[in-house]
């Protein structure tokens, strides 16, 4: 069947501002939305810019606004979607080209939460254990993929950029709750500012957002009660 | 604009992180990605890590050497396996310091699955050896080494792409070009020491469960700058790829009880293999899966069968084959085991074919999966030039675009965890090692000017080809003639075909005549890394007469240890033409037999 795609470009050595493109394509029922964007930039015209990689949702490449929803566009199906198909650059990014936003603001933002075990005991030997529930405690978080499609939803990290954001959140999620680390203080401290969790207004985007279902507002939550009263 | 570093490491999966985290204990080192990291294809590895801890039954190092040995079908140099598997275990117990959130037993320990191909030598029944973070595994490596490079404040230069490899007149290995593709400028890295970590290749064929960005960028232009490439013949073809798509089902699902089933409803893998029978290796697993569709076995007569892990087949086959936990209880699986162990499988499952696994069987054929062939290294991850193994002053690569060679002619499953993790760190310590003592190699006047007038001739190319269709040709033929079963004749074609392609690319213009964000160039300059590979490829597979591991011939159906117990090197001669030499197997403590499973 035909599918219409419609594009937002922008060629940062031609355009002043972003413009709309139409592209009619063959597709099938089952097909990606990043198979559409191949068979564009293969066949239609090969300037058509995006990021994409392992195109099975685990690399977070090509996380995108398509029918005015953050998704992976390897992960969502015509099907889906249906016949009239609109794609557009993640918001509250910097947009470069196309489909390509500068994705060093957010990354500085994950950086910022100290995203590593921090834990200065030596080591046993073998293997630290750890209790099947302390594991499950902190499971959810661990499948994050960094596509910013949480963030890049988010009214309050439109309002302000600075706001460090719900996938810099989940990520210092992952660590506060995992019982061999020991710098949920820190970052506690990091996010209890002025930049931090109570920047979140539960607005819940994020968690429509996520292509890996992770329940980020209730990741938020913890971390607002761990600030409030204790983990 | 010209950068100058003690080590710098080309690629951010996880031999490439590794590498940086080791060489920046004691160098300047920078780490150079086409990607951001956390992008690299290491993160869609599922099933686990093998390492011979025996949290969960009796295991010893030496059985996972053994079973990796077998599994190469005796091509792995087992100097290289004896350290893959020894170190394995203390990699392992690394990972789990530096955070990595492994699933745990009862009694906290890490929790461990059975594999394809790994056994208890004695019983010779699968052994749980893979350790597991449900069936994310790579992905939890790759964050987690690269969480450490975060707190190490390693180097990088994200989304630089490596378009040549720089040798001095003496040939050592001088650095990198990369073009910045942000801004299109061109970069020259001038480093004492360099590291390839820079991935397979398998966009060559049609069906492949590899990321858009494995293109063999490293691996190309390692072989266009006059160093052979080892073993290329043996590519590994994963049996349980999804329909069409070629995404990966981890092994994982058969370690969990997951079964094959043809289109007459029958388990057909105790035919093959009736010790392991599902879980024997990749190789043979793979050629099950054709002989079947090839009888006229497939799913309604068609090229796919079922991966069947609805907890009802799997018990009734547990029951069959009085299958018992490690405490000596009956094994049984549920419908929360899988959400629990597989919930990835079950998402791509749902989302790709519609179906769920725990009420569907799942539609799969192989897929092109794994290079065990590459830049030929010797186990300090040095890269050697010759049959002699002569090193190359200042190179070191590791990772899927190495062979060291620890997986010969057919790689078990979850041993490429490991060898990205031991040899990763080999190479980045052993060229921060190499750089102390080292000065600055020379760099030639304008040494970027090849790299420059390369991509210049795709830019300004003309004619009325199409990079879009010679792709779409390459990896339909490449699939058709150089895949799971090879003839003479499949392979001269494909080498014909593949020699016309390369022609026919330079007769393919770009429409983005850009500098920024140029994807388009750089797709044309991958497509071009990919013909040389492939080529390469078929031209290694004609000239090895006789089937081993993931290499085989049906006109040459049989092992022949004495006369190709023996690696290939392919050099790229300067007229276009391909020479083969050939080096001996590094044996050891297991003399070759016939492999049964």
């Amino acid at each position: 069947m035909k599918v219409r795609v419609k594009i937002r470009r922008f060629n940062p050595e031609k355009d002043r501002r972003p413009h709309w493109a139409d592209y009619s394509v063959d597709a099938e029922k089952t097909d990606r939305i990043l198979d559409l964007l191949v068979e564009i930039k293969g066949h239609q015209d090969g300037s058509l810019t995006f990021r994409r990689s392992c195109a099975h949702g685990i690399c977070g490449s090509d996380a995108l606004v398509i029918n005015g929803r953050n998704r992976l566009a390897c992960k969502v199906l015509v099907m889906d979607v249906g016949r009239n198909i609109v794609v557009e650059p993640l918001r509250g990014l910097p947009v470069i080209k196309d489909l390509a936003v500068d994705m060093e603001p957010f990354f500085a933002q994950y950086r910022s939460i100290k995203p590593f075990l921090i834990n200065d005991d030596p080591p046993p030997y073998t293997e630290r254990l750890q209790s099947r529930e302390a594991r499950a405690r902190y499971d959810e978080t661990t499948k994050c993929i960094l596509c910013a499609a949480c963030t890049t939803a988010c009214p309050s990290f439109w309002a302000s950029d600075s706001y460090v954001g719900p996938a810099a959140i989940v990520q210092a999620h992952r660590f506060i709750f995992d019982d061999r680390d020991q710098g949920a203080q820190v970052r506690l401290a990091i996010l209890s500012g002025g930049n931090g969790v109570f920047r979140c207004r539960t607005i819940y985007n994020c968690v429509e957002a996520c292509p890996r279902d992770i329940d980020i507002t209730r990741a938020i939550g913890e971390v607002k009660k761990a600030l409030l009263v204790g983990e | 604009m010209l950068h100058r570093f003690d080590v710098i490491v080309v690629g951010a999966g996880g031999a490439g992180l590794m590498a940086a985290l080791y060489a920046s204990r004691g160098a300047r080192t920078a780490v150079i990605s086409k990607l951001y990291p956390t992008r690299s294809h290491t993160g869609t590895a599922q099933g686990g890590i093998g390492a011979a801890l025996g949290n969960m039954e009796e295991d010893h190092p030496e059985w996972h050497i053994f079973d990796t040995i077998k599994g190469s079908d005796y091509l792995a140099d087992q100097d290289a396996v004896e350290i893959l598997c020894t170190e394995a275990t203390s990699m392992v117990y690394e990972l789990e310091h530096m955070g990595l959130p492994f699933d745990r037993t009862a009694d906290g320990r890490i929790a461990q699955r059975p594999f394809g191909g790994h056994t208890n030598n004695e019983t010779k029944q699968p052994v749980r050896r893979a350790c597991h973070a449900a069936d994310r595994t790579g992905h939890m490596i790759l964050q987690t080494v690269y969480q450490q490079c975060i707190k190490n404040n390693v180097t990088f230069f994200d989304e630089f792409e490596v378009v040549d490899l720089l040798r001095s007149d003496a040939g050592d290995v001088a650095g990198v070009v990369a073009l910045h593709i942000d801004s299109g400028e061109q970069h020259i890295f001038h480093a004492k020491a360099t590291v390839f970590a820079t991935g397979g290749f398998g966009r060559i064929w049609k069906i492949t469960s590899n990321a858009y960005a494995l293109t063999g960028d490293g691996v190309a232009a390692t072989y266009r700058r006059g160093l052979p490439l080892e073993d290329m013949e043996f590519y590994q073809f994963h049996p349980t790829g999804i329909l069409k798509l070629g995404i990966l089902l981890t092994e994982g699902v058969r370690g969990e009880g997951g079964v094959l089933v043809n289109g007459k409803g029958e388990r057909f893998m105790p035919k093959y293999a009736p010790t392991v029978k599902d879980l024997a290796s990749r190789d043979v697993v793979s050629r099950a899966i054709y002989m079947e569709i090839r009888e006229g076995r497939g799913i309604d007569g068609k090229d796919y069968v079922y991966l069947d892990v609805r907890p009802n087949t799997v018990n009734r086959y547990f029951e069959q084959d009085s299958a018992k936990n490690p405490d000596g209880t009956p094994r049984r699986l549920t419908a929360d085991d899988i959400h629990r162990k597989l919930p990835d499988i079950s998402d791509f499952c749902k989302t790709y074919l519609q179906v769920d696994p725990i009420k569907q069987p799942m539609a799969i054929q192989p897929t092109a999966h794994y290079a065990m062939g590459g830049i030929p290294t010797d186990s300090n991850a040095q890269v050697v030039m010759d049959a002699r193994n002569t090193p190359v002053p200042g190179f070191y690569a590791a990772g899927e675009c190495a062979c060291v060679s620890v997986h010969g002619a057919n790689r078990l499953g979850t041993n490429s965890l490991v060898d990205i993790l031991v040899f990763g760190q080999r190479a980045g310590r052993n060229a921060a090692d190499y750089a102390a003592g080292a000065g600055w190699p020379a760099l030639a006047h304008n040494a970027d000017d090849p790299a420059r007038a390369r991509l210049e001739r795709i830019r300004s190319c003309t004619g009325t080809e199409s990079v879009a269709d010679i792709r779409r040709e390459m990896r339909e033929l490449m699939m058709d003639n150089v895949g799971v079963f090879r003839t003479q004749a499949m392979l001269a074609d494909a080498i014909t075909g593949v020699r016309e392609l390369k022609e026919r690319l330079d007769r393919a213009p770009i429409m983005d005549k850009g500098q920024r964000w140029n994807t388009e160039l750089l797709e044309a300059w991958e497509l071009g890394c990919l013909l040389d590979l492939a080529e390469v490829t078929a031209v290694a597979a004609e000239a090895r007469h006789e089937s081993r591991g993931a290499h085989f011939r049906e006109d040459f159906p049989e092992r022949d240890d004495v006369n190709w117990l023996k690696h290939s090197l392919a050099y790229g001669e300067g007229d276009g033409q391909i020479r083969l030499d050939y080096k001996p197997v590094t044996l050891g403590r297991y003399e070759p037999k016939a492999r049964v499973y």
